[in-house]
């Protein structure tokens, strides 16, 4: 049978803050390699 | 460790957020999404003897080419056969698998690049990276669309947009460890390859730790189920994965894939050159190259943007739009090149590139309406042979048509118009292809009592 898994009875606000930080670990590099791209970008329009 | 890993082990607690989900899934697309800037590696690894220049002995673009190739094609074969065991084995297990392939396939490569050994570069990165890519792209795909039915389209748009962004991290990424590890010994790339299969096999398995699967009978709170009449082809119902490719909407949905993507191959091939070749003298090497940047941008943006607008317009709409505008905008680029107008031109590809994107997103919702949630991950493993195909099949076209026509007295900057046109033709095949494509017969829904079967056997 399945069971809920026993290793998660965090609290709403424990669970808000892991998804918060796991969507600032994915987003800063991928902002990151945006921003690295726009600038090469920039040299279409010089 | 087993046990960790099982599928029964990972099914979420009900105050579990599901939003949690889709930076997983991002991480494990991120690491993967670097396939698409392997080749700032093709100029290095042609210097890895001769360090500032070739010499004698090192290894040709003609050799390196096959990498990415045969890593394309071990995506599609490995999302094809490893599918149905994701669906048992669930997306944690499948994920550090996944995970596991693609840091070794750098290890290996690293290790073939330092002994000169271009065979170990085709087994690490192309055929046990392949196996890493493949099910790192389906697993987190088919993890999304089960916590998200009700926004099917803009979840696993955000995790294929990760595929697209991955890139746009790695090239540059890539760059600035090749600087720093570059030495009058050494180019770099077997340093640069430890460095990133260390980054992505952490990133990879800290994604995979993150899956959790929605207990049975989970819904979002709030959201019933649209009825089956509204919305045309969506299905509440499910069909096996081995009774989905019996079926004419599997094989008209390859179709589309494989059109979409072979025609957007015919842009990424030649955006640079043709751009240069088209306007000579008004726009640069670098200029081009910035070119080449602003399509993996548009690329991206249209992974979500497409996919999640196929939320509210519908599936089938989304591709008719794709295969209907594409072939106008694939025309426009040969006129752009006659009147002399740069800015209509890299409009135009640009639009071109974010339908590109767009149509990697959308098929797995697209799938999981067709054919149910259950057994989407196998389905869109299978289906992605298509990728596999175009892969292959795109660049041997889009050269083989230029080398031809240039060879018959064709001036360069005209050689481009031919594929063009050709593109647009495989665009309105794909636009009839999804204009057939109908709900699957109803011999081939599971009864209900072969779904409790099998969860039933799943769980022993």
């Amino acid at each position: 049978m399945s069971s809920f898994n026993q290793s998660e009875p965090r609290s709403g606000q424990q669970h808000l803050a892991v998804v918060v930080i796991a969507w600032l670990l994915v987003s800063v590099p991928l902002i990151w390699g945006v921003w690295q791209t726009i600038k090469k970008a920039s040299a279409l329009f010089r | 460790m087993a046990g960790l890993l099982s599928k029964e082990r990972i099914v979420a607690g009900p105050s579990f957020n599901r939003w949690l989900v889709p930076p997983a899934a991002l991480a494990i697309h991120l690491s993967i999404g670097q396939a698409y800037a392997f080749s700032v590696f093709k100029l290095p690894l042609t210097k890895v003897i001769g360090i500032s220049q070739s010499a004698p002995g090192d290894w040709k673009q003609t050799q390196l080419a096959w990498i990415f190739t045969i890593a394309i094609v071990f995506l599609g074969l490995s999302a094809a056969v490893f599918g149905r065991w994701l669906e048992h084995a669930g997306p944690r297990k499948s994920g550090v698998v996944a995970a596991c392939c693609w840091g070794l396939g750098f290890f290996i490569s690293a290790f073939g690049v330092s002994v000169h050994n271009i065979w170990l570069i085709y087994l690490g990165y192309g055929v046990l990276g392949g196996c890493g890519l493949g099910l790192g792209y389906i697993t987190p795909v088919s993890t999304l669309i089960k916590w998200f039915p009700d926004r099917r389209g803009m979840a696993t748009g955000m995790a294929i947009m990760g595929f697209g962004g991955g890139a746009l991290i790695a090239s540059p990424l890539s760059q600035l460890l090749l600087d720093r590890y570059k030495s009058a010994t050494s180019v770099g790339v077997a340093e640069t390859f430890m460095t990133l299969g260390t980054i992505y096999l952490i990133a990879m398995l800290s994604g995979a730790f993150l899956f959790r699967v929605p207990a049975p009978g989970w819904r979002p709170t709030g959201w019933l189920p649209p009825t089956p009449n509204a919305r045309g082809l969506i299905t509440h119902r499910q069909v096996h994965v081995d009774d989905a490719i019996k079926t004419v909407p599997f094989y008209l949905l390859w179709a589309v894939l494989f059109l979409n993507v072979t025609a957007g191959i015919g842009i990424l091939e030649q955006a640079s050159p043709m751009i240069q070749e088209m306007f000579k003298g008004r726009v640069r090497a670098d200029a081009a190259a910035g070119f080449v940047g602003l399509l993996s941008l548009f690329n991206m943006a249209g992974r979500f943007g497409w996919s999640s607008l196929s939320d509210r317009i519908g599936r089938k709409a989304t591709y008719a739009l794709f295969l209907s505008l594409g072939p106008i905008l694939y025309l426009t680029l040969p006129y752009a090149g006659r009147i002399g107008s740069v800015a209509l031109f890299v409009a135009a590809a640009v639009l071109i590139l974010t339908m590109y994107g767009g149509g990697f997103a959308t098929i797995p919702a697209y799938l999981s309406d067709i054919f149910g949630t259950q057994y989407v991950g196998a389905i869109h493993g299978r289906l992605l042979t298509a990728w596999s195909a175009a892969g292959v099949a795109g660049p041997v076209l889009v050269n083989y048509i230029r080398e031809y026509q240039i060879e018959h007295g064709t001036p360069a900057a005209q050689a481009y118009n031919t594929t063009m046109y050709l593109m647009a033709g495989l665009l309105v095949i794909g636009f009839l292809c999804n204009l057939a494509v109908r709900p699957v017969p109803d011999r081939y829904y599971m009864a209900d009592d072969q779904l409790t079967d099998r969860a039933m056997a799943r769980s022993r």
